[in-house]
């Protein structure tokens, strides 16, 4: 965590010799503190503070990239245990595992739609981080050819450092951009084997304990040995044990800045005996600080709420999703054609504009600036209300759009249509359904039958 | 080198609640239902007290709903038309509660009456031995109607009312209190009104060992990070020693879920949305799960298969786990 200005004061040469541009070198460790201004300004500085400091900046949780051709799935630089405080950066990467005892045919099978798999949420896409490559007997080599040969998605291997020696020569081979696997796992036995890897391959490493103090010691061998790229497994098979390892590892990491202990996390709720418990372990995993996360099913009624659940708890709480105010068009809609009026949260625009497209009928849609809030809460707090739907009404020209003076109020807000009749005269306020999924009915069945 | 695990002093606690009384308590409830006490964030064993684990509210109506999905039609559809029988079906699929939402109208479409929401709930209450809340449909004036009835004909018996808005909390907080039931105080997933909608119960003389919190949230990708937020915040401050946030906390996951489209609707969807039932599932267990971890100790829900899965999920987070 950074350090205040008087800690760092106590690291600088204290002659006050203004050559960093400074009245003295308090006023500059001020500056420091505030990042106003860069540590190599001042001349004098010792190699010793310049350590001191640099640790001190470099964040609580080391970010972790592991890639592949353009693909990315990064982890850590998280600074909060609650999103609210700030936000939680780096959103956990997805990983269907498969076997080295498959034969490549079943690799293929489970591994090529999981990769390719796409869902679209709010107008973002969301899929799936890659392939998880675990040895259990077979030829751990040709697995991985196996995977390369349909997926180009970023890798974790899972296998004892000479099957991971050959596997990693053979992704070099291979040759595709970037491709940097996270390996698995360094051990008390392996660990200087796996240290070796990591550095001739330049890939991050997995340590594995089942105690804290376990974890620690291999993250300081590895740091020794020259790694710095670790992704910590606590040995955790249960939500019990997951939830109280993941919140005391973000603890020691955010709160005690403890460093043998300040890397991201990978899951396995692929190993789970059952489904469901994968399943749960998955959304433990995505609450609850993880960066990795390894299953072993994929079905797209799975990806799809677990993908949803991440973007949800990752989404920046100051920021909430929004969609530029404006009068948006459906089906090439004419002057006869209904307006209906919703918010600029981007979730109730997603959901409306779904329903209205679907419906195929032409249509106007107004989203009012209701500073990126749902219906019932921008309501609540009095920022969709007649007033600013009269406001968007007029600012984005609607009347010169329709000659039919429709406006079709969400259901939720049924208590505003007497207002918004006396800001909008000349107008036909009607109030739709409460819920997006009626609204094609409604359409068909009110609208048009008018 | 021994690592100190880091844990955090709270000077406050969860407050307790008991819902449904036995007949030694001047109830008729074969058991009651204790939620809150904890003494730490959500399932830190290691650090405080969780002396009660979260339960699941199966939520039943009064008649068959217009507006269900198709999924859980399927499952209730042979007892909707009952009450009685729907809590009993509840019960034998785990409830640990029972939540009868009134309705606006009958099935001809005329307006509910005190009547029928009193004989709905005594059927309820013969068939099932389990606590029980009782919302109405949500519309003040047909609310304060019903709830006071029902408010009356069930003394004694411990029931949660609702739905207690900052619009409409006196006529049902005065039946409650009168009755010895407890209320719900909902409001739009902001931590400012939440507590100030206690504080008004509260000031009209309820004891605040009968007021649960409904923060409210939104489903799955429809809002839910924010039901989550403001329900850790909520907890936070309630461990944090603010007495008005303390109360136990009541969320609607069920609801929620089975109202948007990825559970309502199997057909015309996007193929990446996957199978209709599994993804429904899915959908009310992945919500009702994301709430219990921020913080919910009553989390009502609709379909027998989540709520199955979520009470494995339950009994899982409530063993104790000391980090070494
Ligand atoms: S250059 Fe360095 S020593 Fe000189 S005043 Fe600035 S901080 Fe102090």
């Amino acid at each position: 965590m950074a350090l205040t200005g008087i800690q760092i004061y106590k690291l600088l040469p204290k002659t006050n010799c203004k050559e960093c541009g400074f009245p003295t070198c308090l006023a500059f460790a001020m500056k420091l503190a505030a990042k106003q201004a860069e540590l190599s300004a001042c001349p004098y500085v010792s190699e010793e503070a310049k350590a001191k400091l640099e640790a001190a900046s470099a964040p609580p949780i080391r970010l972790v990239t592991v890639s592949a051709d353009g693909h990315e799935a990064k982890a850590g630089n998280e600074v909060v245990l609650y999103r609210h405080e700030k936000t939680f950066y780096n959103k956990p990467g997805l990983f269907l595992r498969v076997y080295d005892d498959m034969s490549a045919d079943e690799i293929q099978a489970k591994a090529k739609p999981a990769s390719e798999y796409v869902v679209e949420y709010v107008g973002i896409e969301l899929d799936m981080a890659g392939t998880a490559i675990q040895a259990r007997g077979g030829d751990f080599v040709a697995a991985v050819e196996a995977v390369r040969a349909v997926s180009d998605k970023p890798l974790i291997l899972i296998a004892d450092p000479d099957a991971l020696d050959a596997a990693l020569a053979k992704l070099q081979e291979i040759g595709i951009e970037n491709d940097r696997p996270l390996i698995c796992a360094a051990d008390a036995d392996n660990w200087q084997a796996m240290a070796e890897l990591g550095k001739k391959y330049n890939v991050p490493v997995t340590v594995k304990a089942d105690t804290l103090e376990g974890l620690a010691d291999l993250t300081e061998k590895l740091k020794e040995a020259g790694l710095q790229d670790i992704v910590l497994d606590p040995g955790v098979r249960n939500l019990s044990d997951s939830l109280t390892m993941y919140t005391v590892l973000r603890r020691l990491a955010i709160k005690s800045l403890y460093r043998p202990l300040g890397f991201p996390i990978i899951a396995f709720p692929g190993d789970a005996e059952d489904e469901d418990k994968e399943y749960a372990l998955a959304t433990m995993a995505i609450a609850k600080y993880a960066g990795f996360v390894v299953l072993d099913r994929f079905t797209p009624a799975r990806a799809y709420p677990l993908l949803v659940l991440r973007e949800n708890i990752y989404t920046d709480p100051q920021k909430p999703i929004q969609v530029l105010p404006g009068l948006y068009e459906f089906h090439n809609p004419g002057p006869e054609d209904p307006v209906f009026v919703t918010t600029n949260f981007s979730i109730t625009y997603f959901s409306v504009a779904n329903e209205i497209d679907g419906s195929g009928m032409p249509a106007w849609l107004l989203i009012a600036d209701a500073e990126g809030m749902s219906v019932l809460t921008a309501w609540a707090a009095g920022k969709f209300d007649a007033d600013r739907i009269a406001k968007a009404v007029r600012e984005f020209k609607v009347e010169e759009k329709v000659s039919r003076k429709r406006i079709v109020l969400p259901g939720l807000v049924a208590v505003l249509s007497g207002e918004l009749e006396e800001e909008l005269p000349g107008w036909e306020v009607k109030v739709g359904p409460r819920e997006a999924v009626d609204l094609p009915s409604y359409m068909k069945n009110v609208l048009a039958a008018e | 080198m021994p690592i100190e695990i880091p844990k955090q002093k709270w000077s406050g606690a969860v407050r307790e609640a008991v819902i449904g009384a036995t007949p030694e308590e001047g109830g008729t409830r074969k058991k009651k239902v204790i939620v809150g006490g904890q003494t730490t964030m959500p399932f830190l064993h290691f650090e405080g007290e969780v002396p009660h684990p979260p339960v699941i509210a199966i939520e039943i109506k009064d008649r068959k709903p217009d507006d269900w999905s198709p999924l859980l039609m399927e499952v209730w559809g042979d007892v909707a038309d009952d009450p009685g029988a729907w809590a009993k079906k509840a019960e034998e699929n785990g409830a640990d509660l029972l939540l009868l939402t009134l309705s606006l109208t009958d099935a001809d479409g005329n307006p509910n009456t005190p009547e029928r929401a009193v004989e709905a709930v005594k059927k309820v209450l013969e068939a099932s031995g389990l606590p029980l809340m009782v919302f109405g449909p949500g519309q003040a004036d047909l609310d304060n109607e019903l709830i006071v009835a029902v408010s009356d004909a069930a003394k004694g018996e411990r029931l949660v009312l609702g739905i207690c808005e900052e619009q409409n909390y006196r006529t049902i907080t005065a039946t409650a209190m009168a009755n010895d039931h407890l209320v719900s105080s909902r409001t739009a997933m902001d931590v400012n009104l939440a507590k100030q909608l206690v504080i008004l119960i509260h000031d009209m003389g309820m004891p605040l060992d009968r007021i649960l919190i409904d923060p409210t949230t939104g489903a799955l990708g429809y809002g839910i990070e924010y039901g989550y937020s403001v329900m850790e915040r909520l907890r936070l401050a309630a461990l944090q020693g603010d007495t008005m946030t303390q109360g136990p906390m009541l969320i609607t996951p069920g609801e929620e879920a089975w109202r948007v489209k990825e559970s309502k609707v199997g057909e015309g969807v996007p193929e990446a949305w996957g199978d209709w039932k599994e993804r429904a599932i899915n959908w009310e267990v992945t919500t009702a799960t994301a709430l219990i971890y921020s913080g919910a100790d009553i989390v009502i829900m609709r379909h027998p298969e989540s709520v199955a899965r979520v009470h494995a999920v339950i009994q899982d987070l409530m063993t104790a786990v000391e980090p070494a």
